[in-house]
């Protein structure tokens, strides 16, 4: 864009939003730069901070104008690089669309903005007995546009499903600043998934400004077991065995010995130290029903001989494990100056063949991982823990959460089970799916947006964009476009 | 339709059959003639490719080609203490796996856990270029690219045949049984649903069936057999009136015949309505507006769906059912219908078309399977 242009086009948007609402400059913006992928910064054209969804449709409605790319940015959690600038965009700080503006008990549905933090939905459910299902770590920060934009999880995905299970209806603003609803109030729809089709698409089909969520009633009552065991495979056998008892837990997790003194010195959850393999396995529902099925899941549980095993006592208690689960990401990073977070999914039955291969692949590169994971639907979350400053080591960690992913995929699985490919991971959806498989998503992409504005160089392998893995410093790198912390 | 049917044995030749055509649409078990019928259109039987090809029951999923018959995968799942928690449809009278998942429709079993969307993680389809395509994955949780999985629930053979699909798939509950209350009035049924819905009883199935004498109230409740008795007391506690209770074979043959459509007339058209409890009213009127409040009909799944049974005798009323349904903003699909039943698979309030004809413009360009995005269109029909 010519620098007459390029000055119009800014006073364009400072007509639509006002001076103080357009960011432009380094230390305004410097804040918009990265997100939870903070191995890489860019630094787009400008920042916008909406109010309204008819702010959002002027917005795209400019930059299509002008062929200026942009993306939607929430609350900047994304561990893909998902929020990422383009680097010479537009930023749409979302975080101003906050208000939660129906919760319907009868429906069991809340209608809100995207800006509206995760956690927010579930307290405003709260008085109806109701809350939202999916709770990834970041749940008290990360909104719900940007879960609806990579799909976000959690630890109860295996019962419940993941965020597009959870989203009924949708009022989306296309990449050429159209405006469309899909979907509705209903469980049920009717014609193609148009809905399902657009949660998970990274926004690289525009900007949804209103989305209608599903609620469920709050269990009555929860059963909470923590065991504890003396290797990795045997806390993954007790969940194969849990599953073979034909019970369906809310939550299946596991922490290896590096995560659990992570968690223990960081909030003090009351995990044995000496673990190898750590387990927590939810029940919940209605009492009668949780009764019935915890006698069946202790017993599974001690004939898979665990040294130790704690049943929460109390909904304190019941806290105080999962904050230990939860806080186990930040936890492990104090461990180290630098670290990746790797999200791959292999069936559950390969578990324990994933976790001694990622054991093997660490030694080989003389670099330690943690692990967290998943265990009721089979998602990894590898740390992988490096020193940014020792020379090469960045490069090896990066090449070992390559090597992580390729195993994933060999192994039957996916490279991301929550947190989307975005930047980080788009030169591996190659080696998941094949040409033509790539093909019909690259056409869906561009039938929907022809000048891929919307979120430009995330998902595809072949999209310009800076590599996060090239390991020679990228072009736009040596020129101080975009930069590594 | 023109000419027999080709009958592909392999997804390769699924794919010759489509680049050969000029408009065709794919057919299973055939029990949704309204769906794989249109003027002109070549019918492309898939029920040559049928199969369990993967079932990992300590995995929850299991793989078949979309011609296998759900009997055939729900007789298997049966063996390991599994189902499909979505609850399809016609599955006595031969409906398949790719069937289902085109129409996009759910049983009253749907209300526990989900429906197809939520069920389904991967997919092989020819899409309208004669391109084999795989989206998702076979494992219970997958963010990686486009999900295209969802896409095909409900296309209806308008963006691409499928060829295979693999389900999450769960363990049946221990037992089964079901609490009835007859004749209910219809706002006292929705009333007494909401309250059992919002109590902390989990429920499988919550329908209400009309009849001569009103409505009747089921309500299926599974799990644990040492639990379901104080279970079933405690949800009859709730709707604080007579209740039967239904167990054994009596409670599955209920479930059974519901979604075999064994209620509705043979001759009748059976649409799928999605719903909500408080448009409910809006789907009574625009019935009774019609003269037609006598119709055969089940909210389904806790209110989130109708079927009704639309009478063969009344089918030149379709469009004017389909223009009352656009104007109280309800969808319907003609579910189980003659081909010459309805003026369109889809009749009603339609959302989404600019998106979907991006889409349609993406997987078929040709136009080979149709344009459901055309609002206008009696049939489907080429661009």
């Amino acid at each position: 864009m010519a620098t007459a242009d390029a000055a119009d086009f800014l006073d364009a948007l400072t007509r639509c939003l006002g001076v103080d609402r357009v960011l432009t400059g380094a230390a305004p913006m410097a804040a918009y730069e990265s997100d939870a992928l903070t191995a890489f910064r860019a630094r787009p054209r400008a920042v916008v901070l909406v109010d309204s969804a008819e702010e959002v449709v002027d917005v795209v409605r400019l930059c299509a104008a002008a062929d200026v790319p942009f993306l939607a940015r929430g609350s900047g959690t994304s561990l893909s690089g998902g929020s990422l600038p383009v680097h010479d965009g537009v930023v749409i700080a979302m975080n101003r669309l906050n208000r939660i503006l129906e919760v319907d008990p009868v429906r069991r549905t809340a209608v809100v903005e995207p800006g509206v933090v995760n956690l927010a939905v579930s307290d405003a459910a709260v008085p109806y007995g109701l809350y939202y299902s999916p709770d990834p770590s970041s749940q008290s920060v990360c909104t719900i546009g940007g879960n609806l934009a990579f799909n976000s999880g959690g630890a109860h995905c295996l019962k419940y499903g993941m965020t597009s299970n959870h989203v009924l209806g949708l009022e989306v603003v296309l990449p050429d600043g159209e405006v469309i609803e899909i979907g509705g109030d209903s469980l049920e729809g009717v014609g193609p998934d148009l809905v399902g089709l657009f949660v998970g698409s990274e926004g690289l089909f525009g900007i949804a400004t209103k989305i209608t969520l599903r609620l469920l009633p709050k269990p009555e009552t929860y059963f909470t077991l923590l065991a504890a065991y003396d290797s990795l495979a045997a806390a993954g056998e007790a969940v194969a065995a849990v599953v073979a008892s034909g019970l369906l837990p809310g939550a299946m997790e596991i922490m290896d010995n590096l995560a659990i003194e992570a968690a223990e010195a960081a909030v003090g959850a009351g995990y044995p130290l000496d673990a190898e393999g750590l387990l927590i396995v939810e029940l919940e529902g209605e009492k009668q029903q949780v009764a019935a099925e915890s006698e069946l899941l202790l017993d599974v549980v001690r004939k898979s001989n665990p040294y130790l095993e704690h049943i929460a006592s109390d909904p304190d208690d019941r806290m105080r494990i999962w904050k230990g689960r939860k806080s186990a990401f930040s936890a492990v990073g104090r461990l180290s100056p630098d670290y990746i977070v790797q999200d791959g999914v292999v069936p559950r039955s390969r578990l324990g063949e994933a976790l001694t291969k990622i054991q093997d692949l660490g030694e080989e590169h003389g670099i330690r991982v943690a692990n967290v994971f998943h265990a009721g639907d089979g998602n990894l979350h590898p740390l992988i823990l490096f020193d940014g400053r020792v020379e090469g080591e960045l490069e090896r960690a990066e090449e070992l959460a390559g090597e992580i992913l390729r195993l994933c995929i060999d192994l039957g699985g996916s490279i991301t089970g929550e947190h989307g490919v975005g930047m980080e991971k788009r030169q591996y959806l190659g080696e998941m799916f094949g040409e033509a498989d790539l093909d019909a998503m690259r056409r869906i992409r561009l039938a929907i947006d022809p000048g891929e504005l919307a979120n430009r160089g995330k998902m595809f392998p072949d999209a310009e964009a800076p590599a996060l893995l090239s390991h020679a410093p990228h072009p736009l790198e040596a020129a101080g476009v975009i930069s590594r912390e | 339709m023109t000419g027999a049917p080709s009958r592909p044995g392999s997804a390769a030749e699924v794919a010759e059959a489509v680049r050969g055509a000029e408009l065709v649409l794919p057919r299973g078990g055939g029990t949704k003639p309204a769906l794989w019928s249109a003027e002109g259109a070549e019918v492309l039987d898939v029920s040559a490719l049928s199969g369990i090809t993967e079932y990992l029951p300590s995995e929850y999923t299991v793989t078949a080609l979309a011609g296998t018959p759900l009997a055939e995968v729900e007789a298997r799942l049966a063996a390991e203490g599994q189902y499909l928690p979505f609850d399809p449809l016609l599955v006595a009278a031969g409906s398949t796996v790719g069937g289902a998942v085109a129409a996009g429709a759910n049983g009253p079993g749907r209300l526990r856990y989900g429906g197809l969307r939520d069920f389904l993680l991967a997919v092989t389809f020819i899409d309208g270029r004669g391109e084999i395509v795989r989206g998702g994955a076979k494992v219970v949780k997958n963010a990686a690219g486009f999900d295209l999985p969802k896409l095909m629930v409900g296309s209806l053979g308008r963006l691409g045949v499928l060829t295979e699909c693999t389900f999450k798939v769960f363990p049946h509950p221990e037992s089964c049984a079901t609490l009835r209350v007859p004749g209910m009035a219809v706002d006292e049924a929705i009333e007494a649903a909401g309250r059992v819905g919002a109590g902390a009883v989990e429920i499988e199935c919550l329908d209400l069936v009309h009849g001569l004498a009103g409505w009747d109230l089921e309500i299926r409740i599974g799990g644990r057999s040492f639990a379901l008795d104080a279970r079933l007391k405690r949800a009859a506690d709730l709707l604080d009136t007579d209740v039967t209770t239904l167990s054994g074979d009596a409670d599955a043959s209920l479930w059974r015949t519901r979604r075999e459509f064994g209620w509705a007339s043979p001759d009748a058209s059976v649409l799928k309505l999605p719903l909500t409890p408080a448009t409910a009213g809006a789907l009574e009127q625009v019935l009774a507006d019609l003269d037609a409040s006598h119709v055969g009909r089940v909210y389904s799944a806790g209110v989130q769906q109708a079927f009704v049974a639309w009478p063969a005798e009344r089918v030149a009323d379709l469009p004017a059912l389909d223009l009352a349904l656009t104007e109280a903003k309800l969808t319907a699909l003609a579910l189980r219908a003659p081909a010459d039943a309805a003026p369109r698979p889809i009749l009603g309030y339609r959302t989404g078309g600019e998106l979907l004809r991006r889409v349609e413009q993406a997987l078929d360009p040709a136009g080979r399977f149709g344009r459901l995005s055309s609002p206008s269109a009696a049939l489907p029909s080429r661009p």
